[in-house]
């Protein structure tokens, strides 16, 4: 197994009242996309945010390719955050022209361009741009560098379905470069399709952490059931089931469908609108950090 | 519709009155402006007429015309110095008590026509010394101090503001994050000022100097450089304030507090010359004031690089304290 291009080791976050991160550790073996998941306020931004060299940690420290971040780190690194607003004035090709500048090496201005479909908007106002089209602009930028590790932090929110899979693809052709990827999200679907590991951070703890299939397999040995609100009568609540309310549906897990089915059948519960689906990293989140809203 | 414009106007109010130091400077700085302007400018009626003086204190009290009421008497160092301030009609008498008296006048100033009818009511034996020089016309005089107030604006706020709004949209965070060092970022902003402000100056030093017919009396490579101190200092200062700060309206006020004084006690509109001393030492340790000391000292009266070494040298002084302090301070995020 080849040594790991970042090492976090325990990590410590605290403001005054507040702890942000209390402990975490983990590794990121090269060429791998690790998503960091976690609620609103679980600690995952303030996390990255020390991994990617911005934050002073309070305790801990994260080394790159076995060494504290340093000057090589910012030179190999890429980093696209949450939010971030350009100069004025400046069109798309000048943007990427400022921040190439800012590296010894890194890539073609024109090779940017093109991997992030930005030919056409080369010459356009960076503020003239869509969500979308800003988005793609701020990932050639996190890419100008030719970064061996690539940090995301949420890079799809407030995108529409179509931008936000425009964006997968991209991010699916860096990682066939073999560049390691850095991603939060706050999307389960995103982190199933983009994800090679996963940690779930919640109240600046690592909860679980692995491949999402083998998490998944690991939480999960059944399938869900899902049946809507209405159509399950009260009756049915005293059933031998394992049931989960919510307030659209009923959710019922169980590792012997045949049996849960022949249950079900028995107590005249209708069975028109059952969805029948295996597990997934939404279900596991929800497992793991809870379905109450957080204050 | 009221109810909706209460509401904004509720959390607009609200807004501004927790911002703290928004909320001081706004009070803060028209107050200190009053508070200084009648400290400045306040107390008994200004003298209509400047008289340097040569000699002892002693000497002073002993002529009857030293006695004379609104003219202000101004102890000058050397006759050399007194005789320039003369012809330049910046005093209108230069006065040597003794017996008999001695005085210099300007046979070309108005002004030194009238103060020397009072010094000859006074003393009518008084020697007579003539000599001329034209006064600089008011806009000639004052063209210096347009371009560096110019200059100053331009500076403090275009620099500011800017680092300002690079901090609150994120900008800078994102620059954190590259190999850009603190230095590197705030030299770029302190050179493309610079080159910006020098270029600014230079068309309007050519158009409005035709304009009014002005030319140079000093060299002209002597003036590009007291504008690049100038300016050096100025964007060094602006950087200080906008080093840490995230709240634009705190830096506005920040802002004005350091320009105000300097338009209106840099000798911008009038000359400090006869304002109390302890006004001159502020005055003196404003970077507008050294700037505008030595552009109007070569501009106008032609001076050499020897005469402004000390205003060059403490521009460049402050420069540098202002680029180290603000490159200690600086934070790249809110």
């Amino acid at each position: 197994m080849s040594a790991p291009i970042l090492e976090v080791r325990d990590l410590l976050k605290q403001y005054p009242g507040v702890s942000a991160v209390n402990g975490i550790s983990f590794s990121v073996p090269p060429g791998i996309c690790f998503g960091l998941l976690g609620p609103n306020g679980a600690g995952k931004t303030t996390t990255i945010e020390i991994m990617e060299g911005i934050l002073a940690p309070t305790g801990g420290q994260v080394r790159y390719r076995g060494e504290p971040l340093g000057a090589r780190f910012r030179e190999e690194a890429g980093i696209l955050f949450q939010a971030t607003a350009l100069q004025n004035f400046l069109t798309v090709r000048q943007s990427l022209a400022m921040f190439r500048g800012l590296y010894r090496r890194g890539r073609d201005i024109e090779e940017l361009l093109k991997l992030c479909s930005l030919e056409g908007l080369a010459g356009r106002d960076n503020r003239k741009l869509s969500g979308g089209q800003l988005q793609r602009l701020l990932l050639a930028i996190a890419l100008v560098n030719d970064p061996q590790v690539l940090f995301l932090d949420e890079p799809t929110t407030g995108l529409d379905p179509q931008a936000r899979r425009n964006f997968w693809s991209l991010i699916r052709s860096i990682k066939a470069q073999r560049k390691t990827i850095i991603l939060t999200t706050h999307y389960m679907e995103e982190a199933e399709i983009l994800c090679d590991e996963i940690a779930i951070v919640d109240r600046g703890c690592i909860i679980a952490q692995g491949a999402p299939g083998a998490l998944l397999r690991q939480h999960f040995a059944e399938v869900l059931l899902e049946l809507p609100r209405a159509d399950f009568p009260s009756a049915a609540r005293s059933l031998p089931l394992q049931l989960i309310d919510t307030e659209e549906r009923i959710e019922i897990t169980t590792d012997d469908l045949d049996a849960t089915l022949r249950t079900l059948i028995a107590a005249q519960v209708p069975l028109r609108n059952l969805r029948i689906r295996p597990a997934n990293l939404e279900d596991l989140f929800l497992e793991l950090t809870g379905r109450e809203l957080r204050a | 519709m009221m109810r909706r414009l209460l509401s904004v106007w509720h959390a607009r109010n609200l807004e501004f009155l927790r911002d703290r130091g928004t909320l001081l400077f706004t009070v803060l700085l028209p107050l200190s402006l009053i508070v200084g302007m009648g400290f400045i400018f306040g107390g008994p009626p200004r003298p209509l007429f400047k008289v340097g003086v040569l000699g002892g204190a002693a000497a002073a009290h002993a002529d009857a015309f030293l006695q004379t009421r609104y003219v202000q008497f101004l102890s000058v160092a050397s006759a050399v110095n007194g005789l320039r301030e003369v012809r330049r009609q910046r005093i209108d008498l230069l006065f040597a008590p003794g017996r008999p008296p001695r005085y210099w006048v300007n046979t070309d100033s108005p002004k030194g026509y009238i103060a020397e009818k009072l010094l000859l009511a006074a003393d009518p034996h008084a020697q007579r010394l003539p000599v001329s020089g034209k006064a600089v016309p008011y806009l000639h005089w004052l063209f210096p101090g347009i371009l560096a107030m110019n200059l100053m604006f331009s500076c403090l706020f275009g620099v500011g503001y800017v680092v300002l709004r690079y901090r609150q949209s994120g900008f800078l965070k994102r620059l954190h994050a590259t190999p850009l060092s603190p230095f590197e970022f705030l030299s770029a902003q302190v050179l493309s000022r610079l080159s910006i402000i020098v270029l600014i100056t230079t068309v309007l030093y050519v158009t409005v100097g035709t304009m009014i017919h002005f030319h140079s009396a000093g060299s002209i490579a002597l003036l590009l450089l007291i504008t690049v101190l100038g300016a050096l200092s100025m964007i060094a200062l602006g950087l200080t304030i906008a080093a840490r700060f995230a709240s634009e309206e705190l830096v506005n006020g920040l802002l004005n507090l350091l320009t105000w004084p300097m338009m209106l006690l840099s000798g911008v509109w009038f000359s400090l010359a006869g304002a109390p001393k302890w006004v001159q030492w502020v005055a003196d340790a404003l970077p507008l004031t050294q700037l505008l000391h030595a552009a109007r000292e070569v501009m106008l009266y032609g001076a050499g690089i020897g005469a402004i070494a000390p205003n060059l040298i403490y521009l460049a002084a402050v420069t540098l304290v202002f680029l180290a302090f603000g490159a200690w301070s600086f934070k790249w995020r809110i």
